[in-house]
């Protein structure tokens, strides 16, 4: 049996995995960030309005 | 055997980028000095804005400032690398590819704008989208590389922040936020200067005309002591026009008094251990005289506030 093959392309190393998780991380905050943002800015310029709607 | 190629691909493919090291193109000093002056030109502006808001607004113009680091230091990237202080960046270092930042900062100014816009009004996110543009099209793209007025005309966009607060709560501009604007602006070519002095030798590596590597040492002297000069009538100006105190006053003329000497330290001092000494005196003094005078308009605020709860708590 041949030993299995080495996938192609680019290997991270360790160090490199490292950083791409806290860059994805931060990614992530940023988004939720910027949504909590509109969230606040939305219900801050409404204010008790927000609630004043026919349901 | 090393492949070549493949080392090359592996640098432009893998970004080797750390969260901190975006964080470190948005220019973080800058920034606070941005949301220092905003803040002061949105407290001082006549109507009210919600606290939640105002908070929103200054972090908006602080992204927006910061975003126009990123695209300077994108399109600079290329003098960075060859000055001493500079090339520990994040483009030059390679830590952050151009692309990267470009798109960081592209992104960030759209957002920027975009939310102070949604969250007070358009004439202050266009201000913003003013400021971003100003910064990074006619001061980085435009004269930074062309003539040794790049500082002069290029400080309007870093003087614009307290304008840009101040639209924030009025919807529109007034002469009082313009007068702050004189101030940073005839604060920044003294600030600048006194740097450049010191770091003569790596704008001229850089190929950058900053007036100390274009005109006579004594020209750049003189026209340092001139903008000093010209700013204690601006600074004190707000006292007379009467939105700012007697702590106010006080402080932008002993502060503004003492920028002239600095600055007279500088025209009179041979041997160039002395001028650096001078110009590090200037160059530090001036971020603590712009923070003093306009830190003396946010206590006298605050007082006032402070005054008008009490007088009204207690009647």
């Amino acid at each position: 049996m041949s030993a299995p093959q080495e996938t192609e392309g680019l290997r991270l190393t360790d160090e490199e995995k490292a950083r791409r998780a806290r860059r994805n991380k931060a990614i992530a905050f940023g988004v939720a960030g910027l949504c909590l943002l509109f969230y606040v800015i939305t219900v801050f310029k409404m204010g008790p309005a927000i609630l004043s709607r026919p349901m | 055997m090393s492949d070549l190629g493949a080392d090359i691909r592996r640098e432009t493919l893998i970004s080797n980028a750390d969260p901190m090291d975006f964080l470190s193109l948005l220019k973080p000093r800058v920034m606070s000095l941005v949301v220092f002056t905003a803040l002061v030109g949105m407290v001082l502006a006549p109507g009210a804005i919600h606290p939640v808001i105002g908070l929103i607004a200054v972090f908006a113009i602080a992204v927006g400032a910061g975003a126009s680091g990123a695209l300077n230091m994108w399109y600079d990237a290329d003098i960075d690398a060859v000055m001493g202080r500079t090339a520990k960046r994040p483009i030059p270092s390679g830590r952050v590819q151009p692309g990267e930042a470009l798109n960081f900062g592209m992104i960030l100014s759209v957002l920027s704008v975009m939310v102070l816009g949604l969250a007070t009004n358009w004439v202050a996110g266009g201000l913003l989208a003013f400021t971003i543009f100003f910064y990074v099209v006619i001061y980085t793209m435009g004269l930074k590389r062309r003539t040794a007025q790049n500082i002069v005309i290029g400080g309007a966009a870093g003087a614009l922040p307290p304008v840009v607060g101040w639209a924030a709560v009025t919807g529109g501009v007034a002469l009082e936020p313009m007068i702050l604007f004189s101030i940073i602006f005839l604060w920044t070519p003294p600030h600048f200067w006194a740097l450049a002095i010191v770091r003569k030798d790596d704008y001229a590596r850089a190929g950058v005309p900053m007036l100390p590597n274009v005109a006579s040492d004594r020209s750049t002297r003189l026209q340092i002591l001139l903008y000093s000069l010209l700013l204690i009538p601006f600074g004190i100006t707000p006292f007379f026009m009467g939105f700012g105190g007697w702590l106010y006053g006080a402080t932008a003329l002993i502060g503004g008094l003492t920028m002239v000497w600095w600055s007279v330290g500088i025209l009179r001092a041979d041997g160039e251990d002395r001028l650096r000494k001078a110009c590090w005196s200037l160059f530090g003094g001036s971020i603590i005289y712009l923070f003093a005078v306009f830190a003396a308009l946010l206590i006298e605020w605050a007082g006032g506030l402070a005054w008008a709860l009490l007088r009204g708590g207690l009647a």
